[in-house]
């Protein structure tokens, strides 16, 4: 049992910290990104690159957080020089990234760890004899989400951070105080693919592999974790706004892992895609009521 | 302080659609310049405002401000000089951040950097400016805008506007959409303002009592032309009753030309 939850806390760790990246995308700048189906194993991809080059890994980090703000930020100048919708931008960018991608695993769609040490079979080899393989990896995870988690509610609270919360809200303000929304759109979207990649190199990292499908489904997964964390939460406080989303990011894993080991409903490993978009239907369903509710007592 | 030379605007020119507008305005505002507008659904008040603000770009003339022609610089760039306030009151405000947040993106105009200037100086001033307001809104800067009512909202817009110090406000019937009370609360307010920090105003109304009551010189519109500019002295002395006989009188006259020019 310690074990599951142990999964299912890793797991909503890493995607979390992806989830934080849709979170930014879809509700802070109102942008419909699915780039991160791209820059999540474009993150998985950059990393394999670093740990066969084995460049240090607060460098491959960095080098994977760049990539991914690189990615986002492609899908902001399709945007806004071409004036096409964001939907449309961020597909493009996918689509591309998936050679872009397999061209950094060297036209292999799947490169194995094995032979590489992960930073968590670092980490692991630090703490040997202390501490389980599943708890070295939690108190790592923990400190990273934290660690973004905080300079993330910092910077919200800046004067641009600020400026970047009105702007999915009423973008007519944000230029009607002398800002080129087109910056900042750029800086949003390249944070938050940022995240993702970081996401996709822990990701890929825990799973022992690189691979080029990695990407699939997952800015569904991301939207389902920030919308479950919306049910948990209500505030207007950015702190509580970004916790909310690992909880939310948790709960999606805890349901997932019963939705794959309810054996009477005989799931195959195929059939996650088709939970995971039901998954967002059902909570779409449940904020219209939800809202409609609330505007009948109100 | 602003000028416009020859402003005409034309939509979907070419084709069938094609429609003027705005035609040959020329317009200078002076320093200090308090302007009412008015006109009928369609005369281009609107357009006009859009023009200035750089929204829309003009399909022939420049529009000068601070003697720097700025015709084709965007409008986030302009917008650091103007002060616009919409009729939707929805455009002022971000409605999910709370009102110390859209206080101080407001602020101050221009590039924002990584720096966090909301700290409790800023709140008290935040505080003492909306006490100001006598609305009750500075026990509630921790609150969504979105909770405010509309006359609310649109008050805190004006504050804000003030506060950012702009050197032309453009309002473009910013108290339409809110009820009597509030609309008249709102309004009372701008003169205040515009009065105490002395700025260069334009304020498109539908009400010709608010048009002749306020500001030193008054724009009528009609079809895309100003027909009619009244200021100091001649605008004092101003009814209704003469302003809706001298709009009748213009534009017979140019009815009777189009049908000379007809009968030809």
């Amino acid at each position: 049992m310690i074990e599951i939850s142990g999964v299912i806390l890793i797991e909503g760790l890493i995607y979390g910290i992806m989830a934080l990246g849709v979170f930014i995308s879809f509700r802070v700048l109102d942008f419909p990104d699915l780039t991160v189906d791209g820059s999540f194993p474009m993150g998985a991809a950059v990393m394999a690159a670093c740990l066969i080059g084995e460049v240090p890994f607060i460098l491959a980090f960095i080098l994977t957080f760049i990539a991914g703000i690189l990615a986002g930020m492609t899908t902001a100048v399709i945007h806004n020089k071409l004036k096409v919708p964001g939907l449309l931008a961020g597909i493009l960018t996918m689509t591309m990234l998936y050679s872009v991608n397999l061209r950094i695993q060297k036209g292999s769609p799947n490169i194995s760890f094995l032979r590489v040490d992960t930073v968590f079979d670092k980490i692991n080899g630090v703490f040997k004899g202390f501490m389980s393989s599943t708890w070295s990896m939690l108190i790592l995870l923990l400190i990273v989400f934290l660690v973004i988690k905080v300079l993330l509610d910092l910077f919200f609270h800046t004067d641009m951070g600020l400026t970047l919360g009105a702007m999915g809200n009423n973008e007519q303000m944000v230029i009607s105080q002398g800002v080129n929304p087109r910056v900042l759109k750029m800086l949003g979207i390249g944070l938050s693919n940022g995240l993702v990649a970081l996401a996709g190199a822990l990701a890929a990292q825990y799973q022992g592999q690189a691979d080029v499908n990695l990407g699939r489904g997952v800015v569904i997964m991301g939207l389902a974790s920030v919308m479950i964390g919306e049910f948990l939460i209500k505030s207007n406080k950015i702190a509580y706004l970004t916790i909310r989303v690992l909880l939310g990011s948790i709960a999606f894993r805890g349901i997932m892992f019963l939705a794959r080991n309810l054996t009477f409903l005989s799931l195959k490993p195929s059939d996650l895609q088709l939970i995971y978009g039901m998954s967002i239907i059902l909570l779409l369903i449940l904020t219209r009521r939800k809202e409609k509710k609330s505007r009948r007592v109100g | 302080m602003l000028e416009l030379n020859n402003i005409g605007k034309v939509f979907n020119g070419g084709t069938v659609n094609e429609n003027r507008a705005l035609k040959n305005i020329n317009l200078k505002v002076e320093k200090g310049d308090f302007i009412t507008i008015i006109g009928s659904n369609g005369a281009g008040k609107s357009t006009l405002f859009n023009l200035i603000s750089g929204s829309y770009s003009p399909s022939e003339g420049s529009v000068i401000i601070h003697d720097r022609d700025v015709t084709d610089e965007p409008e986030h760039k302009r917008a650091r000089h103007i002060g616009r306030i919409f009729q939707n009151t929805m455009l002022g405000t971000a409605s999910n951040m709370t009102l110390e947040d859209n206080m101080m993106i407001c602020s101050k105009k221009g590039f924002k950097g990584l720096k966090i200037s909301l700290n409790k100086s800023r709140r008290d001033f935040f505080r003492s400016k909306l006490k100001d307001l006598d609305m009750g809104l500075e026990e509630r800067l921790k609150d969504n805008v979105g909770l405010l009512s509309g006359g609310q909202r649109q008050a805190l817009t004006l504050l804000m506007m003030v506060l950012s110090e702009p050197d032309l406000v453009l309002l473009d019937e910013h108290t339409a959409a809110l009820d009597p009370k509030n609309a008249s609360l709102v309004l009372d307010l701008t003169v205040k303002f515009i009065n105490e920090f002395k700025l260069t105003t334009m304020m498109i109304t539908h009400n010709m009592e608010h048009a002749i009551k306020y500001g030193n010189r008054l724009l009528m519109m009609d079809r895309g032309e100003v027909i009619l500019d009244v200021k100091g002295e001649e605008k004092k002395n101003l009814t209704i009753k003469e302003l809706i006989e001298r709009f009748h009188n213009i534009r017979k006259r140019e009815f009777a030309n189009d049908e000379a020019l007809l009968s030809e």
